[in-house]
């Protein structure tokens, strides 16, 4: 935000070399505040009309901290974090794999990826539910042995088809992330004498991951808001529970606000934490880290309060 | 070639088996033949320099040293093994990736560009492939370190990651990477190409130090006033074969060949 004070484009006196700071009268941009008035009473329509709807808004407090919509919430962060868990396993396996000089594994990861990335979520969650069509018993052996549609509980259903399906988005994430590093580290260490796996480990991941977390932030948050998709196999997540609460209570529109309510918190906070990510791998990359978000806004908050024309 | 400097300290490793021999090596990128048979020899202990224009294949020629190119034609022995290939009567063997692992430890490389890894500091770079690689602790890891950061100057840079590094303050920490996995061979890829000139000396410095101290190293460098220095032996490369050879100081100053002359004209 200092940047504007010193962008001056009417004649400026700048006294010859002196040691006195240049004082002079930034640029006013009007358009900023006519363009936030206009917005400002946008949303004061739109914030209106919708407290006018026939929508009973007292019962979203009522339901907000529900027991059921908690556990609902506890399953939607569990089934988020163990398929993203699986996804970014997965996905760097996978993206190693297509890297990898070995025309085989090479060829497996690209029929995987094509197959999991060109075939919708929903429909490999319905087909993993119902695979007991074509797998009536699951057999391992001495160690398990069951029907397929009670080992296919909705729980696995849902982590192995939105962990499976992420796998193959997050594998071509990893795939850039580990292009983007120099080749020259690759040389480097081999010419240390490390392996391909330490040098993968130690060397390449370490700074693929730059690049990898920025993007894998949003697949969080995409997932997050995805796992509403696993009701249709009767996993009784955030949005499932809403649905079932809205039935029962007389309320169904109402639960759908307070389900869109606790997605876009919890994405929130996601957010937060992927910003503390990125700057974790950003350092190295430069010379002092960003800043973080209370001195962001610290600083913001300077610079809307400077008074106009002075100086920082 | 007389031997000027090492022989005081180091004459025990000046035996008979050269420390890179290279007979006839070629070596092709796709259809570009960048070797086109280099015959050479760098001797234990001695500071091996090539020059020549760029595109000239020295490079390449370094590169092939430790594996980092494949040899398409011709042998190239290190300490008088094949790099490799493993040859069992008149047939060769690829060797496997560990097997080539195994024997980049005792050659140290030094790039034009340093090539530190980024995400660590001047220290941790250092001590990475001893403890990685060969298994040494990192207590006794960071105290050769700090010997080896000491002897190229910048001990009071250990914690600085090497952004907040200076390019011949690098290249520096590169070459104590390099040394802390005790090579009995280095080489140099064109160390002082891509720093500025006020920042060449210190890193001369420190390679002019290692040369005292016996190391055999192979320099491709544009240093001229370092090869008449500091180098045993020089070898000057036009389109990827070795056009002339012999002690720099004579190379240098009296050059025979034509091209030689034409070369040096312009760049001493």
């Amino acid at each position: 935000m200092t940047v504007e004070n010193t962008k001056t484009d009417g004649p400026v006196d700048v006294p010859p070399a002196g040691p006195e700071a240049i004082k002079a009268i930034p640029v006013r941009h009007y358009g900023r505040y006519v363009s936030a008035v206009i917005a400002l009473a946008l949303m004061a329509g739109v914030v209106y009309a919708f407290s006018q709807g026939k929508i009973n808004w007292g019962a979203i407090p009522d339901y907000f901290f529900d027991g059921r919509v908690l556990q609902g919430v506890g399953k939607t962060l569990l089934i988020t974090v163990l398929s993203m868990t699986i996804g970014i396993g997965g996905g760097i396996l996978l993206a190693v794999m297509r890297l990898s000089k070995n025309p085989v594994t090479s060829s497996i990861a690209w029929f995987y990826i094509w197959f999991f990335r060109g075939t919708p979520v929903l429909v490999q969650l319905v087909v993993w539910f119902n695979l007991g069509l074509v797998f009536e018993y699951i057999n391992l052996g001495p160690i398990y042995k069951d029907q397929w549609s009670d080992f296919m509980t909705p729980f696995l259903t849902a982590l192995l088809g939105l962990g499976l399906n992420e796998a193959a988005y997050m594998a071509e994430i990893c795939r850039a992330g580990l292009l983007a590093v120099d080749e020259g580290q690759t040389e480097a260490a081999h010419a240390l004498g490390m392996s391909h796996a330490k040098t993968l480990r130690r060397i390449v991941i370490p700074q693929a991951m730059r690049v990898i977390v920025p993007p894998t932030g949003n697949e969080v948050i995409n997932m997050l808001k995805t796992t509403s998709l696993v009701s249709v196999v009767q996993y009784s997540e955030l949005f499932r529970v809403a649905q079932d609460i809205g039935q029962t209570s007389g309320a169904p529109a109402e639960m759908l606000f307070l389900a869109a309510a606790w997605y876009l918190l919890l994405t929130s906070i996601f957010s937060v934490g992927q910003y503390y990510l990125e700057r974790y791998y950003a350092r190295g990359s430069s010379r002092s880290l960003p800043p973080t978000v209370f001195q962001k806004i610290k600083s913001n908050m300077l610079s809307f309060s400077r008074p106009k024309g002075g100086l920082a | 070639m007389t031997e000027t400097k090492s022989g005081a300290d180091t004459p025990v490793r000046s035996s008979a088996v050269p420390m890179v021999k290279a007979e006839d090596v070629h070596k092709s990128f796709g259809y570009v033949e960048v070797l086109k048979g280099i015959d050479l020899e760098v001797k234990t202990g001695e500071v091996f320099c090539l020059i020549g224009p760029s595109g000239s294949g020295k490079s390449t020629f370094l590169r092939c040293i430790n594996h980092l190119e494949k040899v398409n034609a011709g042998k190239l022995y290190v300490d008088g093994e094949l790099v490799g290939y493993r040859q069992k009567g008149d047939k060769l063997y690829e060797l496997k990736d560990s097997e080539v692992a195994l024997k980049r430890r005792d050659i140290g490389m030094v790039f034009q560009r340093f090539n530190l890894f980024p995400h660590m500091t001047a220290v941790e770079n250092v001590i990475e492939a001893p403890v990685q690689v060969k298994g040494t602790s990192k207590a006794q890891a960071r105290e050769r370190a700090m010997q080896l950061l000491e002897r190229v100057g910048l001990a009071d840079k250990a914690g600085n990651y090497p952004s907040q590094l200076s390019g011949g303050q690098q290249q520096r920490v590169a070459i104590a990477r390099a040394l802390a996995m005790d090579p009995k061979l280095m080489l140099f890829d064109e160390p002082t190409s891509a720093l500025d000139p006020e920042l060449v000396g210190d890193v001369l410095d420190v390679m002019r130090d290692l040369a005292e101290s016996g190391m055999t190293m192979v320099v491709v460098t544009h240093e001229m006033g370092f090869a008449r220095e500091v180098g045993d032996s020089l070898v000057f490369m036009d389109g990827g074969v070795v056009v002339e050879s012999g002690n720099p100081r004579e190379v240098l100053t009296n050059p025979q060949h034509e091209r030689t002359q034409a070369f040096l004209s312009k760049v001493l």
